[in-house]
């Protein structure tokens, strides 16, 4: 399909410029919108990193102080530092669990595929700050019912809020939890793209379910796997409604990730320009990350 | 798109289990890991929600109550009374529709227009404007929330509906998804009506607006979802309780000294019921939607 669709696009050698009315007319409202909430912010933002601005009143330019702040700041490193960690974590257990499903769900193996299609769809519905609940609610240490059955199974209560990383651990779950049903709908219509034939050949050829998913699966839906690696680091680097549900950044500041930060230093203690350069470094950051992937891709591709 | 799931499977699974070397009936022993996985898996994903839903008919007094059992023993809707009743929560739900609904027209209304100026005329400035949306992307708004915060509270839009609604009509994957999708649409057809006499903005609108229905209602059920989802957002923008939205209810409940459950979990169940019901409605246009269309290539 998508195929097709570059031919089309291809095939007219001189496209016609002489329009310049109508596409404008027709991008007009998306222009407005870009300069108003996305250039306009991000030019202030920018300048307002070099000062002392406090959301009121008159400020001062202070140079690289904010940055060169940013970088001797313990909060702001161990912040960086739990956003990655949980980037890290969050992305392949969602990436291998979705594509798992996705495979599950397109096998004409599998029964019910349309069923558990649904079940598997229902938690990307429900809002992040719902999901934290639902966590909290299953995760309680005195009357969650994870700790319930472990007590009934003949184990021990786990400290699931008062442990910093048995609490990251819990978020992670959740998020890849919530983040399933959407890389699962991307992985889907991939593999539904790839040509039977090629399966058809393999089996002839005697290869069997995992060496066709390694040999032919997984190369085909190399694009879209990108975009959900891509998607989910983003959305993974700026969670933030999750956390402040299910454990509100703690136990303690332990669990505060880079958003959390920036809202805290921007809005509770009004450090404007301050947190606008730790916005900077965070879009620094997915930049980076997104270009990162853009060359391993090319790479593949290229392979 | 030929595979349509349901029906043809059976003839499929029997047609592959003849054509196969391996000629023993193997069609129901090779379904038993699959499907065990497939529905282990399932279980899994599924059991959190039903559990937080039995949960939320249980009366308060019975949620710490040992043994826990799965089912309530009565069965009661005092969690959402209490919620509906206590914390605005009616108000809440207007205000959430009220943004919702407009916001998900606007974006479907602005994505179509640019989606189709960026597949189907070639100037410049329109490649360069591309560049700019998918920029966008990277600099989600959770990322700017202070200047941004400015931005709208110098526009005079601070605690108003608009300040929530205009900052998040924008979207890359709307924009992404009508491009590709008016990238597969023939040029002829533009042509010939282009011969015709027809003039650009009316073969827009009556001609490729009708067809990209499908795309509409998809793009439609996602930014729905991501507009009623939305949290962090509404909560800068809004500071008069009569306006806040749904999320941040919810959030104030979380966020209180001593966490009243039941109110919580009838709250939160009550928040999930539009999505549920927007979805089984309209099932087939997320399922079946080429939501790759806007994302792959």
């Amino acid at each position: 399909m998508t195929k097709r669709a570059s031919d089309v696009s291809a095939s007219p050698p001189r496209r016609r410029s002489k329009y310049t009315l109508a596409p404008l007319v027709l991008i007009t409202a998306n222009v407005v919108l870009f300069s108003l909430f996305f250039v306009w912010p991000a030019v202030i933002g920018l300048v307002y990193s070099f000062t002392n601005y406090t959301g009121v009143g008159a400020f001062q330019f202070v140079g690289l102080d904010n940055y060169q702040n940013l970088f001797g700041d313990s909060v702001f490193y161990d912040a960086l530092a739990r956003t990655l960690l949980y980037a890290v974590l969050v992305v392949p257990l969602n990436f291998v669990l979705s594509l798992l499903i996705a495979n599950l769900v397109v096998s004409k193996q599998a029964k019910g595929a349309s069923v558990a299609r649904v079940i598997f769809f229902v938690p990307w519905l429900i809002s992040p700050i719902v999901v934290g609940v639902l966590w909290r609610w299953l995760f309680g240490e005195n009357f969650g019912l994870i700790n319930y059955v472990i007590e009934k199974l003949g184990g021990s209560a786990i400290a699931w809020q008062s442990n910093a990383d048995l609490s990251l651990g819990v978020v992670v779950m959740a998020g890849a939890w919530w983040g399933t049903a959407f890389s699962m709908l991307l992985f889907i219509a991939a593999i539904k793209n790839v040509p039977t034939s090629y399966y058809e050949a393999a089996s002839l050829d005697g290869a069997g379910p995992w060496r066709q998913f390694i040999s032919i699966t997984l190369p085909s839906i190399a694009p879209t796997s990108f975009i959900v690696i891509l998607l989910n680091t983003i959305n993974a680097m700026k969670e933030y409604p999750l956390f402040l549900a299910l454990n509100n950044g703690g136990p303690g500041t332990s669990n505060n990730l880079l958003v959390q930060y920036i809202y805290q230093t921007g809005f509770k203690t009004g450090q404007i320009g301050y947190a606008s350069a730790a916005s900077f470094v965070l879009m620094l950051i997915l930049m980076a990350v997104a270009i990162i992937q853009l060359i391993a891709n090319r790479r593949m591709e290229n392979r | 798109m030929t595979t349509t799931d349901t029906p043809p499977k059976v003839d499929v699974d029997s047609v592959r289990a003849l054509s196969k070397r391996r000629p023993r009936s193997g069609g129901l022993r090779r379904a038993v890991p699959p499907t065990t996985l497939l529905w282990v898996l399932a279980a899994l994903y599924g059991l959190p929600v039903l559990w937080f839903v039995l949960s939320s008919f249980k009366p308060a007094g019975d949620l710490f109550s040992l043994p826990l059992t799965v089912l309530p023993h009565d069965p009661t809707l005092s969690g959402y009374t209490a919620a509906w009743d206590s914390a605005n929560f009616s108000q809440y739900f207007i205000n959430t529709t009220i943004v919702c609904v407009i916001t998900t027209i606007l974006t479907v209304g602005i994505s179509c227009c640019t989606g189709y100026a960026l597949a189907k005329y070639d100037n410049k400035w329109l490649k360069v404007f591309f560049l700019c949306i998918l920029a966008t992307t990277m600099l989600p708004s959770e990322v700017m929330l202070a200047p941004e915060f400015l931005v709208v509270r110098n526009l005079g839009l601070y605690n108003s509906f608009a300040g929530i609604i205009l900052p998040a009509v924008l979207t890359a994957t709307g924009c992404f998804m009508f491009r590709q999708f008016f990238l597969t649409v023939p040029d002829e057809l533009i042509e010939a009506a282009r011969i015709d006499g027809a003039r650009e903005l009316s073969i827009f609108l009556r001609i490729m607006v009708p067809i990209s229905r499908p795309i509409m209602l998809t793009l439609a059920i996602l930014s729905f979802q991501w507009r009623w989802n939305d949290y962090i957002w509404p909560l800068l923008m809004l500071n008069d309780p009569e306006k806040f939205t749904v999320q941040i209810g919810i959030q104030s409940l979380v966020g209180a000294q001593n966490i009243n459950w039941s109110v919580l979990l009838g709250g939160s169940v009550i928040s999930m019921i539009p999505l549920i019901l927007v979805f089984l409605v309209f099932q087939r246009y997320v399922m079946n939607a080429d939501i790759n269309a806007g994302l792959k290539d």
